[in-house]
């Protein structure tokens, strides 16, 4: 990516459009790959500017509506000395024809080939998605493994919540990005831009400046020592290379109102709805949920920003509905305000009814008369989310949910008419026994039961997920259950559920599970592993028809690498994790300490309102969590509005005694 | 008040689907601040009907919908305000109210017009098939409905067929294909023509509605006022076409 090599490389820029355009009717929704949408932006290739390919290495329809892409991509359009575009993964049917036809991967806007960026940049939010990874920059014509890459090659960034472990692609990747990107894309383009005005054709040297930056991570600058199966560590190559890498942390959402131009795509995608982020991060301390634990603290994004973010991206997109995203948004300090507040706005158009969504609700009353009072439009069905079928087991994984709650939710949902509930649950969570395993069922039986109450069409869909242990969790140390266990308990929720009318059992393949597994806590010898599962031709593997468990065994088997070190195991207190070189903001000792609690049925409750349990999040960076009210929503902070009924108090450790 | 829309579907975006075209204007409406009628009950749907579907790929100069208004809008601006709000390759060219009694999309179109991009034949050799096909009193044609293998004759779907002149990768073939009772693609139409021929682009140029045995543009049809009318060409009393046209009246 020198510039030179840019300008005398000018016939690469050229569209791969005309070919392009012969061979659309040749393959399933060619609407994938026309671009096209609302809001995009199309500042025209110029080698003057830094240019960015932002990637999302799944379908169209799954990686348009993604946030966190479309915001860097405004950020980067927005500076002058910048222009961004996207791609998405082409189905395997235009793949096919592309390599036929000497077709490289392109972005939407231009349909510019990715070989003349000087950034290629993917969002990895799936484990699963990894050989997509690979694919897309081999299918961009660059070299999979970065220490091949060269001069003109594009530099391979990444970021997402699954960079919190990026060992396993480390291989194949120049730049990890840690956290939040919306500062950091800024500061790498500020030295691209300078290494390209340099002329310099010095890319080691570029890496290592980019190492320089906070909560930027080049794999290559790092040895990896190992002792047999065991990681004794990861060094950094040279001093100036930092030996903890950071991650990023915005600490005001209020500076950041993006997406300001939310994509409006032609065709339909997975959420077709305006989005607009309310709050980042959660305290609710779910053990299972690295989403939870990485993204800490929470930081709310100020009422009437949000207000005035709704009422402009309704009024320039038409969408008619609009989800106000965030880990748990019954939990934002305003939410009825603002939702009120947006139902109003709204009214005053004209232009007929407007849904507010929430992407899953609090497990109460309070959270379906919020539901009620915002589907005023097209109502979908309710989804809940339980995660374990007893109390005990929620206990375990910090999920404080009575019966009494969800049954109290099941009831108002029904009783102001909607007919359909989705629960979701984890199995394969630790200490679970077949008793937690069948509660799921016995759950699912009883909102049926309450739902007949009001209609003879109530029904439950009862969705379950085998767990995967993630980094940077309190349960990053426990050993995955086996596929044939998982097999095992979806089997007694199969018997339990054969009878019950109107519950509809769903799964999680414990396959796939496995292969989650096997990529979510690895190092960095999982990138032969991936290369080999690529290789043979194991795309997609995130969907069903293309997934398949075989490549992943033969590619362990064929590296020499052991399921049950890798996955099954349980691993110890004293031992070197492949992340330990990174820093989510997590005190080890916390995540340790928030384990063993774990083991000892110990609840914690939220951190927004008791006193810290120094897990590290604020304190590390000098920043707090962000909330407009200084007392818990109503309802508390879990659970039912009101005093706690006898009998489903939550055992409470205090944090003072830590 | 129901309001009667043309629109054209041309370049890139012709590879998006009839659903997709249905959500842009969904969208497109609300964002020109037209208020458009709702249905009543659980899930109130707008009440915006679409003619015929545009096969994925194929352009068009004469799209149709339906959209039932519950305030009045300025129809003369209606076009310029509707087109701002569309995505590039969707416009909108004209709009009338729809007297009432007027028959819906679906059931008042007849036959409609296409150009027809032949790829792999000679305009010599088109012209050809183009005429022995013509000769022929019925034309079977294979198709498959839910899964069944069943035949049709598709001879009085083929009201007229021209080859026009060449065009930059084939030849120009003009078609009028019914829409009504006995209906036909394009692209059945290219393999009706020998093994060589196939498709390059369509568009559809022009849709009929039938009016006093007189081909009428549906937005004239439209305009119409309703006891003067409906003397389309029904066939016999009591047979399929007529009832259901009775039913839509």
């Amino acid at each position: 990516m020198t510039r030179a090599a840019q300008v005398t490389g000018g016939g690469d820029r050229a569209t791969v459009w005309p070919a392009l355009e012969r061979l659309l009717p040749q393959v399933q929704k060619p609407a994938r790959y026309i671009g096209g949408e609302g809001g995009r932006c199309a500042k025209a290739p110029d080698p003057a500017l830094v240019s960015w390919l932002f990637v999302y290495p799944d379908t169209y329809e799954i990686g348009l509506p993604n946030q966190g892409l479309q915001i860097l991509y405004e950020i980067i359009n927005e500076r002058p000395d910048g222009r961004a575009d996207r791609a998405y993964a082409p189905w395997t049917d235009l793949e096919k024809l592309m390599r036929a036809n000497n077709i490289p991967l392109f972005s939407v806007e231009h349909h510019t080939p990715a070989h003349a960026f000087d950034v290629l940049a993917f969002n990895l939010s799936a484990e699963l998605t990894y050989t997509n990874l690979l694919n897309c920059i081999d299918l961009a014509g660059v070299p999979v493994r970065s220490r091949d890459r060269y001069g003109d090659d594009p530099l391979v960034i990444v970021g997402g919540h699954c960079t919190y472990n990026p060992e396993p692609i480390a291989d194949f990747v120049d730049v990890v990005v840690l956290g939040d990107g919306e500062e950091p894309v800024g500061e790498i383009t500020d030295v691209i831009a300078g290494f390209l005005s340099s002329g310099s054709s010095d890319r080691t040297g570029l890496l290592r400046e980019l190492s320089q930056l906070d909560g930027v991570y080049v794999p290559s600058m790092y040895n990896v020592v190992y002792d047999g199966p065991r990681l004794v560590g990861i060094e950094p190559r040279f001093p100036d290379v930092p030996g903890v890498i950071r991650k990023r942390t915005v600490s005001d959402l209020a500076d950041w109102p993006y997406p300001k131009n939310q994509l409006v795509p032609l065709t339909e995608v997975v959420h077709d709805r305006l989005s607009v982020e309310v709050f980042r991060g959660c305290t609710r301390g779910c053990r299972f949920c690295q989403a939870g634990m990485i993204t800490r603290p929470v930081r709310e994004r100020p009422a009437d920003q949000i207000r005035t973010m709704v009422a402009e991206g309704l009024q320039r997109s038409g969408y008619d509905e609009v989800t106000l995203t965030s880990l748990s948004t019954a939990d934002f300090s305003g939410v009825e305000d603002v939702v009120t507040g947006i139902m109003n706005d709204a009214d005053g158009c004209g232009v007929g009814p407007l849904s507010v969504s929430l992407p899953s609700l609090r497990v109460d009353a309070f959270g379906v008369d919020i539901a009620a009072q915002i589907q005023r439009g097209r109502r979908t069905g309710l989804t809940f989310a339980p995660e374990a079928g007893t109390w005990r087991m929620r206990q375990v994984i910090n999920k404080l949910i009575s019966e009494d709650d969800l049954y109290s939710a099941v009831e108002a949902a029904y009783s102001q008419g909607w007919k359909r509930m989705k629960l979701y649950f984890l199995t394969g969570l630790p200490s679970e026994t077949d008793e937690d395993t069948l509660g799921i069922a016995e759950l699912g039986r009883n909102c049926v039961e309450i739902g007949r109450r009001y209609t003879n069409r109530a029904s439950t869909t009862v969705s379950v997920g085998g767990f995967v242990p993630k980094p940077f969790t309190p349960f990053q140390w426990f050993g995955q259950n086996t596929v044939s266990e998982l097999q095992r308990k979806i089997n007694l929720l199969k018997d339990a559920t054969r009878r019950a009318h109107g519950v509809n059992l769903k799964w999680h393949d414990p396959k796939a599970t496995l292969a989650e597994g096997i990529t979510a806590r690895g190092d960095r010898r999982l990138g032969a592993v991936i290369e080999d599962v690529w290789r043979r031709g194991g795309t997609f593997q995130e969907w069903s028809e293309h997934f398949d468990l075989d490549l992943w065994l033969g590619a362990m088997e064929r590296a020499g690498l052991s399921i049950e070190w890798y996955v099954y195991r349980h691993r110890t207190e004293d031992e070197v994790l492949p992340w330990d070189h990174l820093d989510a903001g997590l005190h080890k000792d916390f995540l340790w300490t928030d384990w063993m609690d774990a083991l000892e049925e110990v609840g914690l409750p939220d951190c927004r309102w008791t006193p810290c349990y120094d897990c590290g999040a604020c304190t590390g960076y000098g920043i707090e969590h962000v909330v407009a009210s200084a007392s818990p929503p109503a309802g508390g902070s879990q659970g039912t509005p009101g005093p706690r009924r006898p009998g489903t108090g939550i055992p409470v450790r205090l944090g003072a005694s830590r | 008040m129901r309001v009667r829309v043309r629109f054209s579907k041309n370049g890139p975006i012709r590879f998006i689907s009839h659903r997709d075209v249905a959500r842009i204007f969904e969208r497109a409406l609300r964002a020109a601040g037209v208020a458009v009628a709702y249905s009543e009950g659980f899930s109130p749907r707008p009440r915006i009907s679409f003619g015929l579907a545009l096969s994925v790929g194929f352009e068009s100069d004469a799209e149709y919908l339906d959209v039932v208004v519950a305030a009045p809008v300025d129809l003369e601006a209606l076009p310029g305000r509707l087109t701002a709000a569309l995505p590039d390759g969707l416009a909108v060219e004209a709009a009338t109210p729809v007297a009432p009694g007027t028959l819906s999309l679906q059931q008042a179109i007849v036959c409609c017009e296409w150009e027809i991009e032949v790829l792999n034949l000679t305009e010599a050799a088109l012209a050809r098939s183009v005429t022995a096909l013509l000769e022929h009193r019925h034309v079977m044609l294979e198709r498959e409905r839910k899964g069944k293998q069943t035949t049709v004759d598709v001879r009085p779907a083929l009201l007229s067929l021209n080859v026009t002149g060449p065009t930059a990768d084939g030849v120009r073939l003009a078609a009028t294909l019914s829409t009504d009772l006995v209906t036909i693609r394009p692209d059945e139409v290219i393999s009706l023509l020998g093994h060589d021929a196939r498709l390059g682009r369509a568009r559809r140029l022009k849709q009929w509605t039938m009016a006093d045995g007189q081909r009428l543009e549906p937005l004239a049809a439209a305009a119409l006022r309703r006891e003067t009318t409906h003397v389309r060409d029904l066939g016999p009393p009591g047979s399929p076409a007529a009832q259901t046209a009775a039913a839509g009246r």
